[in-house]
């Protein structure tokens, strides 16, 4: 492939974006009340309008017969290479808004510099997605409020669920070679000048939310790479059934 | 492709002025904003839309709606899905804002109130059943990505509200 770095960096946005919002697409009927379950499927659909113009012009670039449900349906699981953080489960409403909020900081930081890219395509989705995902993050960032400085019972399951996910955020600040060939370009972002303001505002919303800003200095990586957590696999059973079992099957 | 103005043929305009937003009928495409490219080149119209929200799942029927009615018209049509510069609530026309409140969608705030009702609890939004402002939020989201839902104190009707997006 001509593009190759071009085309893995694309993956390397929209597979994040493609595994939340499935992750959040599970919640369809599940949610804990009507509003919070039409919120999460709202950014779901979102989320996948968001992959699908970068699949699209992934498989543009592809430049063989691939198609975006190819990309999205058929590849293995290593060949994923979304961060762990969003593919982790649904464990309840806490961990839910907790992983939107780590990584909305994270997209919305993201975009803003996304916007800036030599490429017109990802500049014009990185420009429309923004405005989705501020209002995403307003969503999320709510809830932590609202569930840590609660009652103390949401204030723990709020605190146990950063806890819990903290481990996975710096991994998103982690450059593959894909990353680093597109931003010696000026197409891509460079990540790692993202790590400071993410943790500022990070830290802003939990101590106004009255939680403790966890402390562990050890953090998991991988999924850039395809080594993913053991959920992913059960999470891409789902997502590809259909075209499993049905082969090129259509809408 | 990064201006704002939107290029239409004049005779094609009564014909899309025909499809309508399949998730709100009363709109027709051409008062929400949707095409900004309409021209006819070489006997095929060529039309450019651009989606409300990335994931709006009626973007495919609108497209599809477009098709079927320059055909009826006798054209053949190229639909191209556009992403800048990205959709406005600023580009819905003002009969298409009289249109969403009279089906019962109050029609979008400026930026500034739209982040006062749906952030801090300000009661702006008019109820499009009795006219009152003494209205709530009661999700950010509704029942599509464009909406949120609000409910009237005063007559308690429940309705949708268009967020602002800018």
């Amino acid at each position: 492939m001509k593009n190759e770095n071009l085309y893995k960096y694309i993956l390397g946005i929209a597979d994040n974006s493609l595994i939340l919002g499935q992750r959040l697409g599970e919640l369809t009927g599940h949610g804990p009340s009507l509003e919070t379950d039409i919120a999460c499927t709202n950014m779901s659909l979102d989320l996948f309008g968001q992959v699908r113009s970068y699949y699209q012009y992934a498989a543009k670039i592809a430049g063989d017969n691939r198609t975006e449900d190819d990309i999205a349906m058929l590849r293995k699981e290593r060949e994923y290479v979304n961060v762990l953080l969003v593919e982790q489960p649904n464990t309840n409403f806490a961990y839910t808004m907790a992983r939107q909020f780590l990584f909305d900081v994270y997209h919305l930081l993201f975009l803003q510099e996304l916007q800036k890219s030599k490429d017109l395509t990802l500049s014009a989705i990185a420009n429309k997605s923004i405005k989705e995902v501020s209002y995403h993050l307003r969503f999320s960032s709510d809830w932590i409020k609202r569930l840590g400085d609660g009652t103390e019972v949401s204030h723990q399951k709020m605190q146990d669920a950063i806890d819990g996910l903290w481990t996975y955020t710096d991994e998103l600040f982690h450059q593959t070679e894909a990353d680093i060939a597109m931003v010696s370009e000026v197409i891509g972002v460079d990540v790692t000048k993202l790590k400071e303001a993410y943790y500022n505002k990070v830290n802003a919303v939990l101590e106004e939310s009255t939680l403790q800003i966890p402390e562990s200095k050890w953090f998991q990586k991988g999924g850039k790479k395809g080594i993913h957590t053991e959920h992913l696999g059960y999470l891409l059973s789902d997502l590809q059934y259909m075209q499993r079992a049905y082969p090129n099957m259509e809408w | 492709m990064t201006t704002t103005e939107q290029n239409i043929d004049q005779i094609l305009i009564p014909i899309l002025e025909q499809v309508s937003d399949p998730e709100i009928p009363v709109l027709s495409i051409m008062d929400m904003g949707v095409v900004r490219t309409a021209v006819i080149e070489n006997d095929i119209v060529k039309v450019q839309i651009t989606p409300t929200y990335s994931g709006c799942p009626a973007m495919d029927v609108i497209g599809d709606d477009i098709k079927a009615a320059l055909k009826a018209e006798g054209y053949k049509s190229e639909i191209e899905l556009i992403l800048a510069p990205a959709w406005t609530t600023d580009w819905i026309t003002p009969r298409g804002r009289k249109a969403l409140e009279d089906y019962g969608i109050a029609a979008p705030l400026s930026a500034e109130a739209d982040i006062s009702v749906l952030l801090e609890g300000k009661r702006l939004v008019k109820c499009t059943n009795c006219g009152s402002t003494n209205t709530r939020l009661v999700s950010q989201f509704g029942s599509t990505a464009c909406k949120a839902q609000f409910q009237c104190d005063d007559c308690q009707e429940p309705f949708d509200y268009f967020k602002c997006l800018k």
